[in-house]
């Protein structure tokens, strides 16, 4: 197994009240799979997402990554970890203000101490896959959404990582966008990528061979595509 | 750490008004200190460089107790045996026996008043002395020549003129030979000293008037020697000549009546008070410095909120907190360097301009604290902040809004 949780639990602290965002979650991924998560909000996807990519830790339960507990590991491991082992697409697009496409895409590969020259090939090889080969020294704002995804796709993809983590990749975007993105994930999905991607729309979430939904804390259904009916996931996807 | 740099290079570049805004406090407090020090170390240059130009064999006998415990010029004791100074032509006399210390001895008597020639007056340090005290405290006559032995002997009523006197009574004309008055008496002019600056505002040698000190004894009925003037006969023995001297003068006179004070003993007094004024200078102004930090960990604090979602995002791509760390304290250290640099570039400039008034000298060792201190105040006042933003967890800052 790639990524494996292990009775994990995530417990949040307000007031005197002990919120179990995750509650005794066994979850698997195998290499190359393409998942998605649905679920209402506040059902523990997002924490989920968070203790399966490493950001978070979790309060009881493991995290192996190829078989490693990396729930031992320090903050300084766990940052190494996630530079190269993961790669992060958010809602937000979360690029630096200000910054080129191309030193925006670079950003991981600094703190892999990448030299410079080596940098700006890998860089400008990533943006060409992506489709932005003429938009390298465009800055976020002088893009539009659904190019700034593009730019944080390649980002995330920077670094070879085993697996790629998307928060729903196409939430800010408009239909026409987002539905380039959901094409730019499938693709990779059929390159042999690991993605694990949440979303609430179930038609970005049909792109996933497998699909997987989270109410209070626990996973509910687990179903990959034609296998089983999908009773489960229309159930618990009002958000 | 040089792709580090680079980052918190172009975070400064990014807010360039912001970022000069912050540099000014620094800027503000490295410049004071290091004109202020400069002037300071001019000042104590400038005095030495005098000193050396009177000789290192010259002793001056000064009335009463000078110094006091430790050294120190003693000022009350000092103006008030001006007044009742125990010095005399005796002493004189007695000393120039002493042919194997002394080579030269010169009186030095004191009158305020006022010089005038025609229509113009000018306000004047009259002084009695001997015509040896032309080669004694280096003052050649430039035009015209100092009054004589027989000028000496037979009390006649001769002036030489300081050039800042001599310049604005007569201006143009050639003051030689011309008659001006001193109160209600009448003296002629036999020369004119050489320019020689300095004092700062106060009185100077250039309005100094001297004359013969018995002439000087007949018109202000004032006998009183403020200074005796020695010049020994080498620079080798100097502590063989002062304690000779010293032996001397203590046949008439008692131990707290006189006190013989050698250049460097008078130097290194004035240097001493010199030092303190300007570390004293030094440090109000070190103040600003310390406001110039406040200022910069003001900035930083505010840009690491600002930059929450930055540093949750480069956290979740692999920045350790140490290289966040590193990022911000480097960003604050620059900031301060920045400010530092075009703190003594300002304080370089500085001087220049105030260089005709007042002598101002920026050394290296000046500019090597100011930049050390401008880091150090960056490294100091970014650590706080620098130290928030590697804390910061990545899951809420990303979530920040």
């Amino acid at each position: 197994m790639l990524l494996q949780l292990e009775n994990v639990s995530k417990h949040y602290h307000l007031g005197d009240t002990v919120i179990r965002a995750l509650d005794q979650v066994n979850f698997f991924v195998a290499a190359g799979e393409f998942v998605a998560i649905m679920g209402a909000s506040g059902s523990g996807k997002s924490t989920f997402l968070q203790v399966a990519s490493m950001l978070a830790t979790p309060t009881h339960g493991k995290v192996l990554l190829n078989g490693k507990d990396v729930t031992t590991y320090n903050e300084v491991e766990r940052a190494r970890l996630r530079n190269k082992e993961i790669g992060f697409i958010f809602q937000q697009f979360n690029l630096l203000a200000r910054t080129s496409a191309l030193d925006n895409v670079s950003l991981p590969l600094i703190y892999a101490k990448v030299s410079d020259s080596e940098r700006r090939k890998r860089s400008e090889e990533m943006l060409k896959k992506v489709g932005l080969g003429d938009r390298m020294n465009n800055t976020p704002a002088q893009l539009s959404g659904g190019q700034q995804q593009r730019v944080a796709v390649a980002r995330a993809l920077i670094n070879d990582p085993l697996i790629v983590f998307a928060d729903e990749p196409t939430g800010n975007l408009d239909t026409k966008s987002g539905d380039d993105i959901k094409e730019l994930l499938t693709n990779l999905h059929k390159e042999g990528r690991t993605i694990i991607m949440v979303t609430h729309e179930e038609d970005v979430a049909k792109i996933a061979q497998r699909l997987v939904v989270f109410r209070d804390g626990k996973i509910v259904s687990d179903q990959s595509h034609g296998t089983k009916k999908q009773r489960s996931s229309r159930k618990n996807n009002k958000s | 750490m040089k792709d580090i740099f680079y980052i918190a290079i172009k975070a400064i570049m990014l807010n360039k008004v912001r970022s000069f805004l912050t540099m000014l406090g620094v800027i503000i407090g490295v410049s004071s200190v290091v004109l202020l020090t400069a002037i300071g170390n001019g000042l104590s240059a400038y005095v030495t460089s005098e000193f050396d130009a009177l000789g290192a064999n010259t002793l001056y006998i000064y009335p009463g107790e000078l110094f006091g415990e430790g050294g120190t010029i003693n000022a009350e004791s000092s103006a008030t045996s001006l007044t009742n100074s125990k010095l005399s032509l005796t002493d004189l006399r007695e000393l120039k026996r002493l042919r194997e210390h002394v080579k030269e001895v010169a009186p030095l008597m004191l009158q305020s008043g006022n010089a005038s020639y025609q229509n113009d007056k000018i306000s004047a340090t009259i002084i009695g002395s001997t015509p040896n005290i032309e080669t004694a405290i280096n003052i050649p006559a430039e035009r015209g020549q100092f009054f004589s032995d027989s000028d000496l002997e037979g009390s006649k009523r001769v002036i030489v003129l300081g050039y800042k006197i001599a310049d604005e009574l007569f201006g143009k004309i050639d003051p030689i030979g011309k008659k001006i008055k001193l109160g209600d008496t009448s003296f002629t002019v036999a020369g004119v000293v050489e320019q020689k600056g300095g004092s700062f505002g106060g009185p100077g040698f250039d309005t100094y008037i001297y004359m013969p000190y018995t002439t000087f004894s007949n018109v202000y009925d004032n006998d009183t020697i403020v200074r005796i003037l020695v010049k020994t006969t080498d620079t080798e023995h100097g502590e063989e000549h002062k304690k000779a001297i010293e032996d001397l003068m203590l046949k008439r006179l008692k131990d707290d009546e006189f006190t013989v004070v050698d250049q460097s003993e008078l130097l290194s007094s004035i240097n001493q008070i010199l030092g303190v004024l300007t570390a004293a200078l030094g440090g109000i102004a070190s103040i600003s410095l310390v406001v110039g930090g406040i200022g910069i960990m003001n900035i930083m604090l505010v840009s690491v909120t600002e930059r929450t979602k930055e540093i949750g995002l480069r956290k979740a791509l692999g920045a350790t907190p140490n290289m966040i760390l590193l990022q911000f304290l480097i960003e604050a250290a620059v900031l301060s360097l920045i400010g530092g640099m075009i703190g003594v570039g300002l304080a370089y400039l500085g001087t220049l301009a105030i260089q005709s008034f007042v002598p101002a000298k920026v050394t290296m060792e000046a500019i090597a604290l100011a930049f050390g201190v401008s880091t150090v105040v960056g490294l100091i006042f970014g650590a706080a902040p620098a130290r928030r933003a590697a804390q910061l967890s990545p899951i809420e800052a990303l979530r920040y809004e």
